[in-house]
């Protein structure tokens, strides 16, 4: 179904958007199964209606949000944003969603809030790739306040004018573009405000190789491979675009300018 | 002697001319299947990944074959196997190379300097170029002229590190999917490579049992010869010492 949304052109890239096929093909999503082509296969027993999310924690107001709520509570926007996976893929994709710092907001953190994480749903029932305990499961992810804040993370309920496609997480997800694609939890249905850091489902998994950060980083490559350049998933050209070059990994893939000043002063490479 | 006509059906099979052909193709079935999917571009959004995780897979997959070639002849007593090993081991090499070229070519776009810091870095990824290296020397040296000059001696002392290459490959796989904390289909490959590599030791030690109690036969069966030429009408003695003596030596 389709989403109304303004476009929000200074918040957008002005990058060829990666064609809908793949956006919705190609996905990492292992509550459907762990290879790309699984959650567009097998996300359909997802249901996304009744939906709520519970926004708790260290807040004035906690609350219980229906999903209905939460599309009424700021207005929709579309921005194309650069979308970086640690495994060395990229893509670009129209979003549809309001700044994350809208809903914090709505619930008032106290003083004590540091930390937002967000979960995602726990039921193997809808969810078949939650029988295999390949991750602790619900999947759990998480910013520092000021990261939460920022103008630029997404809260996200749709991509290429309408609703979110189950497999790119709906009915609701997060969208951090200048941090590695598995920081943007899924299928969200609680939001908690804590004080300490969370420890997240990648940092419980392989904690030597994914940090709390997550922060694209051409330099920094914990992992197994180097994070120097990337591969722009749906280019097209001969043999499907396999010998169209990779392009260089830019530092906060390109949100420098923006985000930056949110690390100053840390040593990056220590807090990956 | 045995003729034809005695042999088994599958040992028939296996003799036919048409087996290896078929198996060259059957072996080329990877590589045509990737090219013929660039070709009408289905390579899947990620074609680099499609083309990369391919061939590295059929290199492992072929290597397993390879290292099941003298285990199933030696449980079947199907002669006939040995025929294809060096096919199947080259197949590896092919199908490491065109995995490696995809790495450097694609992910690198052929800047060894990239390439190298990459391999300095990553464990996995040395490992994968470790397994390379270690299999160039057992390729270069499979002709039939090669294996005259070396001598079968020295040939199968260096043909030797395909062991070693199998524990490596399988490394560099599992090494890989950890990264997704995704370790189930390599460790079913550790574990095939791991029956494949401890029946070869069962097999070894038993042929180490057998000469040893050979050797121990040998030595009675010499020790009592002397016995029957000495004057010592028991034997008892030089038989003792000369078992003795052939014990310490085969145990050394």
């Amino acid at each position: 179904p389709a989403l109304a949304a303004q476009k929000n052109t200074a918040l957008s890239t002005t990058q060829a958007t990666t064609p809908y096929k793949d956006v919705t093909t190609y996905n990492n999503f292992y509550e459907f199964g762990t290879s790309k082509s699984d959650p567009s296969q097998n996300a359909g027993s997802l249901k996304t209606r009744p939906w709520t999310v519970v926004v708790e924690g260290e807040v004035h107001k906690p609350r219980t949000f229906g999903i209905d709520d939460l599309l009424k509570l700021a207005p929709m926007e579309e921005r194309i944003y650069r979308h970086r996976c640690v495994e060395g893929w990229a893509m670009v994709v129209p979003w549809l969603g309001y700044s994350l710092s809208n809903l914090l907001k709505a619930v008032e953190p106290t003083g004590n809030a540091k930390y937002v994480e967000y979960i995602t749903l726990l039921d193997p029932a809808e969810m078949p790739g939650q029988n295999d305990p390949i991750l602790q499961w619900p999947y759990l992810e998480g910013l520092r306040m000021d990261e939460a804040m920022h103008p630029l993370t997404l809260l996200t309920f749709g991509l290429y004018g309408e609703v979110l496609p189950n497999q790119d997480g709906a009915p609701m997800r997060m969208v951090i573009p200048w941090k590695y694609g598995f920081k943007g939890g899924k299928s969200i249905v609680k939001i908690r405000l804590v004080e300490k850091q969370p420890v997240t489902s990648w940092m419980r998994a392989v904690p030597q190789w994914y940090g709390f950060y997550s922060n694209v980083n051409p330099d920094v490559s914990p992992q197994n491979w180097s994070q120097a350049n990337e591969r722009m998933i749906g280019q097209g050209g001969a043999f499907g675009g396999l010998f169209a070059p990779r392009i260089p990994t830019q530092l906060f893939n390109g949100y420098g300018a923006q985000v930056a000043s949110l690390y100053q002063g840390m040593n990056l490479k220590k807090f990956f | 002697m045995t003729t034809a006509s005695s042999l088994s059906l599958p040992r028939r099979v296996l003799r036919s001319r048409a087996v290896k052909p078929l198996l060259f193709v059957l072996c080329l079935l990877p590589f045509a299947g990737l090219f013929w999917r660039g070709w009408t571009n289905d390579l899947g959004p990620n074609p680099e990944q499609t083309v990369i995780w391919t061939t590295g897979l059929w290199a492992l997959r072929l290597l397993l074959i390879t290292l099941s070639v003298t285990p199933l002849r030696k449980l079947t007593g199907w002669a006939e196997l040995a025929r294809f090993r060096r096919m199947f081991g080259l197949f590896v090499f092919f199908y490491a190379l065109l995995h490696f070229t995809a790495w450097l070519g694609l992910v690198n776009g052929f800047s060894v300097d990239m390439a190298l810091r990459d391999v300095v870095k990553h464990p996995f990824v040395l490992a994968g170029m470790t397994a390379l290296l270690l299999m160039t020397p057992l390729a270069l040296t499979s002709t039939n002229g090669m294996t005259r000059r070396l001598g079968a001696r020295r040939w199968q002392a260096l043909h030797r590190l395909v062991y070693v290459i199998g524990v490596v490959a399988v490394f560099h796989f599992w090494w890989g999917k950890l990264a997704k904390n995704n370790t189930a289909s390599p460790t079913v490959y550790a574990l095939i490579l791991a029956l494949l590599l401890g029946l070869r030791l069962w097999w070894a030690w038993r042929a180490a049992q057998a000469r040893r109690t050979q050797l121990h036969r040998a030595q009675l069966h010499r020790a009592r010869a002397i016995d029957d030429q000495s004057n010592d009408p028991t034997g008892k003695q030089v038989g003792k010492q000369v078992v003795n003596q052939g014990k310490s030596r085969s145990l050394a």
